[in-house]
Formats: structure tokens, sequence, C-alpha cells
């Protein structure tokens, strides 16, 4: 199978370029495209990339794959190649640092905005601050983010204004602290995105919905966000 | 917060708010109209200037042009700050971005008035 894979050394290379490789793909098994990234390394162990679980928990080796934002490790071939050909790039509109691995600065930036943490100056209980199992339900399908990039490098409001639009990962994390019962913070957090760009930014195109790996929703989530914002400021 | 001082309201909720309540004004004035002509075969140049000569229409032209005005405002300058950005044109970047922002809002404003100026005849 031909794989065909974005490379830039910015020690030697004066742009970036695609390589093509040559891989045997074993008869009968479905690799995953991290499989098939380690293969490559083993004929150019130069070939650079991010990886770590391997199994779609840590979020590392987010890439463009086949023109499709996706975690390798849990990317199978068979939802990747096209025409019989494996196209793999970085994840589009971050730096690159070499080859396959982004600078996540911008992203890193943007969730440090929203205070990912939970923030309440009432005095703690002697033991824990309990949560009834109604209000902890309103966390699924906001706490299982694993900040992976997919969705924020998918968006054009993020490409355009990185440094000003939070982006769908970050706003689906700072509605995850909205919605967070034991959090009292609701009042500031919301008054630090009322401004045009955090979350106005979003145009509701949803390519964050489609690419992410945990199956989420941040679209819903930005929806929620400006629900709240509207009620709080009418 | 992210600052700015050349969007319509400074708050990103309102801007947006207003876009949705003068898409609203936009769309029912667009089905009235597109209503009117089509009810109104063979239209004359009289029949025309009576519709207008209302006041329940001309108050209407004018909300539909000052939505306008508010709609396009917003749908602009976010045009202008996601395209002749810094990342975009560099450092200066403002230099296109905030010309570019002037000329649409010569533009807009400049309907407002020929509009009233149409309207009511001056």
């Amino acid at each position: 199978m031909k794989v065909s894979v974005y490379r830039y050394n910015p020690e030697t290379d004066k742009k970036p370029y695609m390589m093509d490789f040559d891989v045997a793909i074993p008869e009968g098994k479905d690799l995953m495209v991290l499989d098939v990234l380690n293969l490559l390394k083993e004929q150019d162990p130069t070939l650079t990339y991010r990886r770590s679980c391997r199994e779609g928990v840590c979020g590392s080796d987010g890439l463009s794959i086949g023109g499709t934002n996706g975690l390798a490790c849990i990317t199978p071939l068979s939802d990747a190649v096209r025409g019989n050909k494996l196209v793999i790039r970085p994840l589009p509109g971050l730096p690159v640092i070499r080859d396959l691995v982004v600078d996540m600065s911008l992203f890193y930036k943007q969730y440090e905005k929203i205070k990912p943490y939970l923030i309440n100056e009432t005095p703690a209980p002697a033991i824990e601050r309990l949560q009834s199992p109604e209000d902890r339900e309103k966390l699924d399908g906001l706490y299982e983010c694993i900040l992976c990039a997919c969705c924020s490098t998918a968006c054009p409001s993020f490409w355009w204004n990185p440094d000003k639009f939070v982006g769908p990962s970050g706003l689906l994390q700072a509605y995850r602290f909205l919605a967070d019962s034991r959090d009292t913070a609701t009042e500031e957090r919301l008054a630090e995105l009322d401004d045009p760009f955090s979350v106005f930014r979003c145009r509701g195109i949803m390519n964050c919905v489609n690419v992410c790996p945990k199956g989420l929703n941040p679209t819903r989530a930005i929806g929620h966000i400006r629900q709240m914002l509207f009620k709080s400021a009418t | 917060m992210v600052t700015n001082i050349t969007n319509l309201s400074r708050s990103g909720l309102y801007d947006w708010m207003l876009q949705r309540l003068t898409a609203i004004v936009l769309g029912a004035y667009s089905v009235i109209l597109l209503g009117y002509l089509v009810m109104n075969p063979g239209l004359q140049f009289s029949q025309w200037a009576e519709l207008f000569d209302d006041t329940w229409m001309r108050i209407f032209t004018l909300l539909a042009l000052i939505s306008i005005l508010a709609h396009a405002w917003v749908g602009m300058w976010t045009i202008s700050t996601d395209y002749f950005n810094d990342r975009a044109f560099g450092s200066k970047s403002v230099l296109i971005r905030f010309p570019v922002q002037i000329v649409c809002f010569i533009a807009l404003f400049s309907y407002v008035i020929w509009g009233v100026q149409i309207l009511w005849g001056l």
C-alpha cells in the first residue's frame, strides 16, 4: 500500500514536502494508522510523530488522516485509505515543529483561559462536596474530552483566530465547569466569555462534532453557553 | 476576555442577538415585499408609490434599512477580523482591516440615508 506522509525538518528542509512510502500490510488484518506509522518508522527512523497510550485515551496522536482529523491509534485503515493510498499530515492550523508533531501552545493557552478547575469559595465540608446523581449526569458528554485537539484544529474559526477564539475543545471544557453543581464561579466564567471572539466566533459548522474521536458534541455545549449568557443578561 | 472597540456593541452576546433579531425583520420584510409583487402582477408606478406612501410601510422599510445596517455591520466586521488579521497579513494587518471596516460602515450608513431620501422623497 502507498502511504504519503508530510515531512518537515526545520534544521535541514527549506519547505515541507510529502514523502511516499510503500508498506506491506499483512493479509486479512485491518491495522490502525498508528501501526502503519510504526512500520514506516522501521523504514525511516527519522520520521517523527507523537504517540503514547495507543488506545485512544491519551490524545497524543491526533493527525490529519486522509484529510480528516482523528487519532491514529483508533482509526482503522479501512476508514482512512482512499484510492489505495493513505495520506497523513499533521493537525492543520498549528505550527509544525517537525514532521507530524505540532506546537500545541495556543491550544493549551485557550484551555488555560477557561480556568479548567473547580472554583468554590465556600468552606470545604469535612469529607467531600457531594453531588446528586442528576447533577453528576449533567457532566456526561463533557468530562470525557482528552484534549487531543482534533476538534479545534478542524475549526476554521480557530484557524483564523487561535489567539482569541477559545475553540471547541476549550468551550466544551468551559461548559463542563459551568454545568458543575459544585462550581460557584458561574457569573465570573460567563463574564469572561461575553466578548465577540471567545464564544461567538463559533459559526456552528460542526466540524468539531464530525471529527471528535470520543463522539462528543462541542457545538451543543457552545449552544448551552450561549443560552446561559442570554439568560444571565436578559 | 478579548477586548475590541470596532465591533457594534463590544459584547459578543449583544451582537449575536441583534444579528438574529435583525434577520427576522429582514426576513419578514422580504417575504411581505415578495408577496406584494406576486399578488400584484403588472404593477404600475402609481401603485408602487401608493404602497410606500403608507406610514406603516415607511416605518417598516426604515426598520429594514436600519436592520441591514446593524446586521451587515456585525457580519462585515466579523469577516474583516477573520480574514484581515495578523495571521493572514502580519503585524500591520490593521492597516488593511481598519480601512475595510471604514469603507463598509460608510457604504452601509449611506444606504440608510439614501433610503430615507427615497422614502420621504427628499
